[in-house]
């Protein structure tokens, strides 16, 4: 386990804003304690400083995870984020999609969403931007990048895709092997 | 909401009450004819009845069988008694009452006759005959007294309850019912009994008729027919057991069907629950048991070795009601994770989706059982946002025992797949930090996936045998230790165990889970502000895996057995066969899937009150003067040797006595570190059973050098002068030598032996 060097808090930083924006912080500087991100097996993983004490005990080869895995660093050292993150990302969305009762499971299959599916969606939501999805009960189902920006969406015919389809809740049965 | 039903239980309904009445006549005719040419007679659902409460009211005595005539009867049926009158009444019109007065008056007019004929009869008759009377009792709820009887001909048995609904039989019906009356009450009664026993027997498939019938046999008095019945009843078990070899060559040629067999198994209860009035002479118990054991293996396809372990621990009444709840799964439970909804939401979203559920129960906040359910319940949008965990109610125990408190470090050492951590994050409120440990690498990935889904920020997941766990970190507030084990609480969940497990698998779970328990009670922190305890727990029912291991820990170090806080649930043995426990083991507790419908559990909470651990029992002289020079457990790793193996004890012991002496220091430091370094090489990550045959080594070598001690002189600084030549070999062969040290030992020659006393002589004196 190793701290985060510059270039890496920079590329994970990037990719957290496009879904929270500045809230980042918030997640850094939190009222009961620091929090900070550590490096283990190209993995990102957030945790309390009281943990990652404890943490440092472990061995490198018999630790397998700390805290909350956020995503990972692939190969060419694009971080990816996953589903596991969902839970920090949520309160802080900048963006919020709502998806109808019908094309829940659809989205929870890893579907993208159709405008057919589409309930509510936030203001001013630009082309590309990464979004939080919601269920009509707001319950957190997964994130992606919106396709169409808001003013579009309203336009456009029913089965155009209106949310690239990027992480969801499903994947925890589906990939579980992959989230460690 | 609150619906019990249990859809795996599936409550035959047999013809409903009117269906009778819309036979015509002629049906009825057919009926009896057939009843009089076949033997078997088929009695009816009242007929049934009236069979067992005729053999329960026949226990009654005499007198009262007289005297509650009187109490059934009203005023008006009281006249008919007499039964000349009442057979005047034939002729009187036929009452256009439902088939079930016709019934009841039918008994009364059995009963009366039978109070006639009860000289000719014996006592059998009386009592049948208040069988039926307490039978007509029950049943009396539209008896209009003043209606008219019909004579049906008194029937004893349960011939009677052949007849018709309610629709008069013609004479010649009635005439061939008196006929077989007749004959049945010939004092030859025994064949009948005997007919009469076997019909009740093969076609009843109830406990209560047989034991009923039975009873009703041994209870009477030295009667002809009794006797006779007895001997015939009797001759049924022993039909079963008529020379073995005839038998049992017969049953391996044809196949037994399984209710022939089932039939049996209760039959042999339960002639061994009553086994000095029902044996059968020159037959040994021992005979019995052996037949029953064969017979529930091949019923419930177990092998030898698990039935005699479960007959052992269950009395016989409880055995079928374990090995039937095995059969059939418990119901599926969820747990509420609390961190991110409450259980009323929680309900009230399923029920939205179709899921038919209720509170588990009293004693949980969190617990729901899921009855049955329109959409997979593992797959809701709910599940996956980590509303709930598919969780056994059993798994809920050991959490709630720890009842772990916020801010607390926690340690659970076999957390695969994750629910007891999850469980234990929720009650802490992400508070604290929690280390989940698994030996499986394969099964983390379920851990750390039901930690991310349900929100759980505090946790560390590592993969380190649990027997390391002080080593790597230690001082921990709680631990829970849900050992791996033989799995024989749970055979609903995996029939594979029935016929899998045999002694030494039992064994070798024992040893295991005895290892781990030590290493967890090493971890726990004695001196904790507001800890300091283990819950170990299992999901098997065998003593050797729970009494006995939760025994030896209480034995091998400084902790004590507290209640769980678990009010429900059996209490543990506190002595079982030969063996003898801790009496505190009372305050452990059982759980069985056929008396508390979850699956088979056991829960010990210990708490721990000194940090020191105990050197080896004082069997060995020499270790009488170490036994004060116990060695503290600090955080250090090189001072706890948290094996079961003595011998290392007693060195480590001797290292600490030793190292008072002056000249011996750096030997028996080396000592030390050396004994340590050994017993990491020992411990690899690697494949249990390799550990285990280490392990095993290990305890030869304990074995070995317990002999050694016991064979030479009990002169204490042989010993270590053994062991010091011992740790020098160490040295040399560091690394190398996985043998034991005693091998090392046995090629010391006499005459460095000799010096090393001279030596060791010289360093005493200096």
């Amino acid at each position: 386990m190793r701290p985060l060097t510059e270039e890496e808090t920079k590329t994970m930083f990037e990719k957290l804003s496009k879904y929270i924006g500045e809230n980042i912080k918030l997640l850094v500087d939190r009222p009961d304690g620091t929090f900070c991100f550590r490096l283990h097996n190209d993995r990102v993983y957030y945790m309390s400083e009281k943990i990652l004490k404890l943490a440092t005990n472990i061995s490198r080869d018999k630790l397998v995870s700390v805290g909350t895995c956020f995503g990972k660093f692939t190969k060419t050292i694009k971080f990816r984020l996953h589903i596991t993150a969902l839970d920090f990302l949520a309160p802080y969305a900048k963006f919020k999609v709502w998806v109808k009762p019908g094309a829940e499971q659809s989205f929870l299959y890893g579907n993208h969403v159709l405008k057919s599916g589409l309930g509510r969606i936030t203001e001013n939501t630009q082309q590309y931007q990464g979004v939080v999805v919601y269920s009509m009960a707001d319950v957190p189902l997964g994130f992606g990048v919106a396709a169409k920006n808001t003013q579009e969406c309203r336009r456009v015919d029913p089965m155009s895709i209106v949310v690239f389809h990027q992480a969801d809740v499903g994947e925890f049965i589906r990939n579980e092997d992959t989230l460690t | 909401m609150g619906r019990k039903l249990d859809p795996t239980n599936k409550v035959k309904r047999g013809p409903g009450r009117k269906s009778r009445k819309q036979q015509g006549a002629e049906t009825e005719l057919v009926k009896f004819i057939k009843d009089e040419e076949t033997e078997p007679k088929r009695l009816s659902s009242r007929g049934r009845k009236r069979a067992a409460k005729r053999v329960q009211t026949s226990k009654k005595p005499k007198d009262a069988a007289k005297e509650q005539p009187k109490k059934g009867f009203t005023d008006e049926n009281s006249k008919w008694l007499k039964p000349v009158k009442r057979k005047r009444k034939l002729d009187e019109p036929e009452s256009e009452d439902d088939s079930d007065e016709h019934w009841e008056e039918d008994d009364d007019e059995n009963e009366e006759e039978q109070q006639e004929q009860k000289g000719e009869k014996g006592k059998k008759g009386s009592k049948l005959a208040v069988k039926e009377m307490e039978d007509e009792e029950d049943e009396e709820d539209d008896d209009d007294d003043e209606e008219l009887v019909d004579d049906y001909g008194t029937l004893e048995d349960g011939s009677g309850e052949e007849e018709s609904d309610g629709e008069e039989l013609l004479p010649i019906e009635r005439a061939a019912k008196k006929a077989k009356k007749q004959k049945e009450t010939l004092p030859l009664g025994s064949d009948d009994d005997d007919d009469d026993d076997e019909e009740e027997e093969e076609e009843d498939d109830d406990d209560d008729d047989d034991d009923d019938e039975d009873g009703e046999e041994k209870k009477s008095d030295e009667d002809m027919e009794e006797e006779d019945t007895v001997q015939a009843n009797m001759d049924e078990m022993d039909l079963f057991r008529l020379p073995g070899a005839e038998e049992s060559e017969k049953e391996g040629i044809l196949p037994l069907d399984l209710k022939t067999i089932h039939q049996r198994i209760k039959d042999n209860i339960d002639v061994l629950c009553n086994f000095s009035t029902k044996r059968e002479e020159g037959k040994e118990r021992a005979e019995y048991v052996s037949l029953l054991k064969k017979d529930l293996c091949m019923y419930y396809s177990y092998n030898n070795f698990l039935i005699e372990k479960l007959m052992d621990l269950f009395p016989l009444s409880e055995l079928v009601d374990f090995l039937e709840a095995n059969e059939i799964q418990r119901p599926v439970t969820i747990r509420t994770n609390t961190l991110k909804t409450r259980r009323r939401d929680l309900a009230q979203a399923l029920i939205n989706r179709g899921v038919n559920l209720d509170p588990l129960g009293k004693w949980s906040k969190v617990g729901l059982v899921i009855y049955d359910s329109s959409v997979p319940v593992g797959a809701t949008p709910e599940y996956l946002s980590g509303q709930y965990m598919l969780q056994g109610a059993s798994s809920f125990l050991p959490v709630m025992a720890l009842s772990p408190q916020e801010g607390e470090l926690v340690l659970d050492m076999s957390s695969a797949p994750g629910g007891k951590t999850t469980y234990i994050a929720q009650l802490m409120r992400n508070t604290g930090v929690i280390v989940a440990n698994d030996a499986n690498a394969d099964r983390l990935k379920s851990v750390v996936g039901n930690i991310h889904r349900l929100g759980v920020t505090n946790t560390v997941v590592s993969n380190y045998d649990g027997r390391q766990f002080p080593k790597v970190m230690g001082g921990f507030d709680r631990v829970l230790l849900d050992a791996p084990c033989s799995g024989t609480g749970v055979i609903a969940k995996d029939p594979a165990v029935k016929t899998s497990k045999d002694d030494a698998d039992i064994h070798r779970s024992a040893h295991l889970q005895k290892e781990l328990l030590l290493s967890a009670i090493d971890s726990v922190n004695a001196e904790s502000s507001s800890g300091g305890y283990l819950v170990y727990c299992t999901c098997s029912i065998m003593v050797e895996e729970n009494e006995w291991v939760v025994d030896y820990a209480l034995k091998k170090r400084n902790v004590k057995l507290v209640p769980t806080g678990l009010d429900f649930g059996k209490e543990g043995f506190t002595r079982f066969k030969e063996r003898r426990f801790h009496p505190t083991l009372r305050l452990s507790r059982r759980f069985y899937p056929h008396s508390h419908n979850m699956d088979g559990f056991f829960v010990a909470k210990f708490k721990k009150f000194s940090n020191v651990i105990p050197t080896a029992p004082t069997g060995k002289e020499e270790e009488s003067a170490d036994a004060p020079d116990a060695t503290v457990v600090p955080d250090s790793p090189e001072e706890k040797p948290s094996k079961s193996d003595t011998t290392k004890k007693t060195v480590a012991g001797k290292a600490g006595s030793l190292k008072g002496k002056s000249q011996a220091n750096g030997m028996t430091a080396k000592k030390a570190e050396n004994v340590k370094p050994k017993g990491k090489k020992d411990l690899p990550a690697g494949p249990k059973k390799e550990k285990m045959a280490k392990m095993d080594g290990k305890t030869v070598e304990g074995a070995k050098a317990k002999k050694k001690t016991a064979s030479k002189t009990a002169d204490g600084t042989k010993e270590q002068k053994a062991d010091k030549k011992d740790s020098s070999r160490f040295e040399k062969k560091q690394g190398i030598n996985k043998k034991s040290p005693m091998k090392a030992k046995k090629r010391i020659g006499k005459n460095k032996f000799r010096k090393l006393k001279v030596l060791l002589g010289k360093q005493d004196v200096e």
